[in-house]
């Protein structure tokens, strides 16, 4: 399959006060036509920074390196006008947070007609129409009357299905979810995966679903990547991955997913905090919390390598091995 | 809106009517009278001036009687300047004070919101850093020290030239006797201004929203103007009701520094002459400024976050 999207040893970090913090390091990743690619990890893990580097959205004090190219466009290097013509256009990104991502004052109608005249350079009428037709797309009932709605009219649902609607308008090449239903109700959440379920089907767009919720992975996307500290651990298709995790992160990470199908007395929890990235450990950054710790991983940082099941992982440890 | 908008202006009339009754009783409960000099009248002619003036009556029915007349739209004679009422006095005033105060809002407007704008587009710039340092150069030196220093760099160092500006009078409201007055009364609020939109567009060009507008490949200009400015003003439109009413009622320092005959003095004046009706009048005019301006600013508001309604 050939790649929409395809980030190439992207690194992004942060000046602070206390000190340039990295926040992503050394991160490639592809994404085809009509596949799903699920980003999980913990906060912090350098997950939602990633696609925002590839978005232009960068806080003032973060710089990235490295490529990220949308069909030969290398959005990195692009300036603010180059990258104004692919944003919203041909990528496209849904927030997490639908409460606070729409303008208060504007309509709704309005901002998402806007998307289409600026692309596009139609009228206010198509604009409008478009508008229309992308809130039947995404299933809003009186399409008609919730154009000229304000967003604090709607619900959480809702808005969060206009910032889809948004998103979809220029019918883009790439959509980026970066945790569409985390600020959500339960029922509402599920209303929300099937519609993105649904534009991934219809619309053939490479999405990259970027969530902490393995449950949303396990339902959406066909490969998973795992970052940890800034860095991709674990990557494979989702099936793979949930059957049998390479990496001891992953396997902590579906180990602490609560399962009806099982009786415990107790959750499980990986031990230990997430590191510090402005002191990461040395050698791999999951070592001090990780069960099959040895002394190579603190002395030496594991690279993501291919394993014989075709799944990548970053670590030395070897299931294998060990057990002979 | 128009029923919100009657409604506003009727719960006014109780508010007045606390503001009345409180500044009546308090400005004669201030000890000292109207009458009293340094060297005291006799009595029998202190008794007939009291007597003139309403002053024998028990309070009580001075404050009746006081609200009679009022109603009737009659302010009373004022203690002090001879042979003018109230009325008179505010009448000729205020226009003078009014229209220096407009000239200044205007003024403050125009020139503190593009400059508090510029600031925060080019945060921590040396435009940002230079426009900030005047800003608040103008909210720090008080307008009795730019005054007097206007003064004497358009009226003594530029006297020769074409800048050259009179310092004084009102001259009939002639153009050039306006421009250093209401100048030295829009300085600390073009730097209240332009710090209060620094800070509030810095602010909303951090949200979500803005954040979004960006995403969906928006020009710069677009986002600003279409999604941030909106928003960031309202902190300004917040703090435009008070200093409204400050502006439009004069400032006794700056109509006494360039000679204007408004009606800034007469707050302070009225109530160093235990004029009574005076500053009662004066009360009475800045009290329904500050309810009137209040109103428009709650309907400002409503423009500005659709979240608000008229209820």
């Amino acid at each position: 399959m050939t790649s929409v999207l395809e980030i190439e040893n992207l690194s992004v970090s942060f000046t602070t006060p206390d000190g340039d913090v990295e926040a992503v390091t050394d991160v490639s990743l592809s994404v085809g036509a009509g596949e799903c690619l699920g980003l999980v990890g913990e906060s912090g893990s350098g997950k939602s920074q990633t696609f925002m580097a590839a978005m232009g959205l960068l806080a003032e004090n973060g710089t990235a390196s490295g490529h990220i190219r949308l069909d030969g466009i290398d959005l990195l290097s692009a300036d603010e006008k180059k990258l104004n013509t692919v944003r919203g256009d041909r990528i496209a990104m849904i927030f997490q947070d639908p409460m606070t991502s729409l303008t208060p004052h504007m309509k709704v109608g309005r901002q998402l007609a806007e998307v289409i005249i600026e692309h596009q350079g139609v009228d206010k009428e198509t604009g409008r129409r478009r508008a229309l037709d992308m809130l039947d797309r995404v299933h809003i009932p009186e399409a008609e009357r919730r154009l000229d709605m304000y967003p604090h009219e709607l619900s959480g649902g809702l808005r969060q299905r206009v910032m889809i609607a948004m998103a979809l308008m220029c019918e883009p090449e790439v959509i980026i979810a970066d945790e569409p239903t985390t600020a959500l109700d339960v029922t509402v959440q599920a209303q929300i995966l099937d519609l993105l379920m649904e534009v991934k089907v219809n619309l053939g767009a490479a999405i990259v679903l970027i969530t902490h919720d393995l449950g949303v992975i396990a339902g959406l996307a066909d490969r998973v990547a795992v970052m940890y500290a800034g860095r991709i651990v674990e990557q494979g298709s989702v099936a793979d991955t949930f059957a049998s995790p390479v990496h001891p992160y992953t396997q902590g990470l579906l180990a602490c997913t609560p399962r009806l199908d099982v009786e415990t007395e107790a959750l499980e929890t990986i031990s230990g905090q997430p590191p510090n990235l402005q002191s990461l450990p040395t050698g791999c950054s999951f070592h001090p919390r990780c069960p099959h710790v040895f002394e190579r991983c603190q002395a030496e940082r594991p690279l993501l390598e291919r394993t014989p099941s075709g799944q990548s992982k970053a670590c030395f440890f070897n299931a294998a091995e060990a057990a002979e | 809106m128009w029923a919100y908008f009657t409604r506003r202006l009727f719960i006014a009339i109780p508010t007045l009517w606390v503001v009345i009754t409180v500044a009546f009783f308090l400005m004669r409960l201030a000890p000292g009278g109207p009458f009293d000099q340094e060297a005291p009248l006799p009595p029998e002619i202190m008794a007939n001036l009291k007597a003139a003036y309403g002053l024998d009556q028990p309070l009580w029915w001075q404050y009746v009687n006081y609200l009679g007349n009022l109603l009737q739209g009659d302010f009373g004679p004022s203690f002090k300047y001879k042979d003018f009422s109230v009325t008179e006095l505010i009448g000729q005033g205020f226009p003078v004070s009014i229209q220096n105060g407009a000239a200044a809002l205007f003024l403050a407007v125009l020139v503190g919101i593009p400059l508090g704008a510029m600031a925060a587009l080019k945060q921590n710039s040396g435009a940002d850093h230079a426009a900030m340092t005047v800003a608040m150069t103008g909210i720090v030196i008080p307008n009795f020290v730019v005054g007097p220093l206007l003064a004497l760099i358009f009226g003594i160092w530029l006297r020769e030239t074409m800048f050259a500006l009179p310092v004084a009078g009102w001259n009939n409201g002639a153009l050039p006797n306006r421009i250093l007055p209401v100048i030295c009364l829009a300085l600390p609020f073009i730097a209240y201004i332009a710090r209060i939109t620094r800070a509030s567009l810095i602010e909303t060009l951090r949200t979500n929203y803005v954040r979004t507008a960006r995403a969906k490949g928006l020009p710069f200009r677009m986002v600003v103007l279409r999604h941030a400015f909106k928003s960031a003003m309202i902190p300004v439109v917040t703090y435009l009701g008070p200093a409204t009413v400050f502006l439009l009622t004069g400032s006794m320092v700056i109509e006494t520094i360039f000679g204007l005959p408004g009606i800034g003095r007469y707050f302070v004046q009225g109530a160093l002459n235990r004029d009574y009706t005076l500053v009662m009048g004066v009360t009475i005019l800045a009290a329904s400024l500050v309810i009137l301006l209040n109103l428009f600013v709650d309907l400002a508001y409503a423009w500005l976050d659709p979240k608000v309604r008229y209820e």
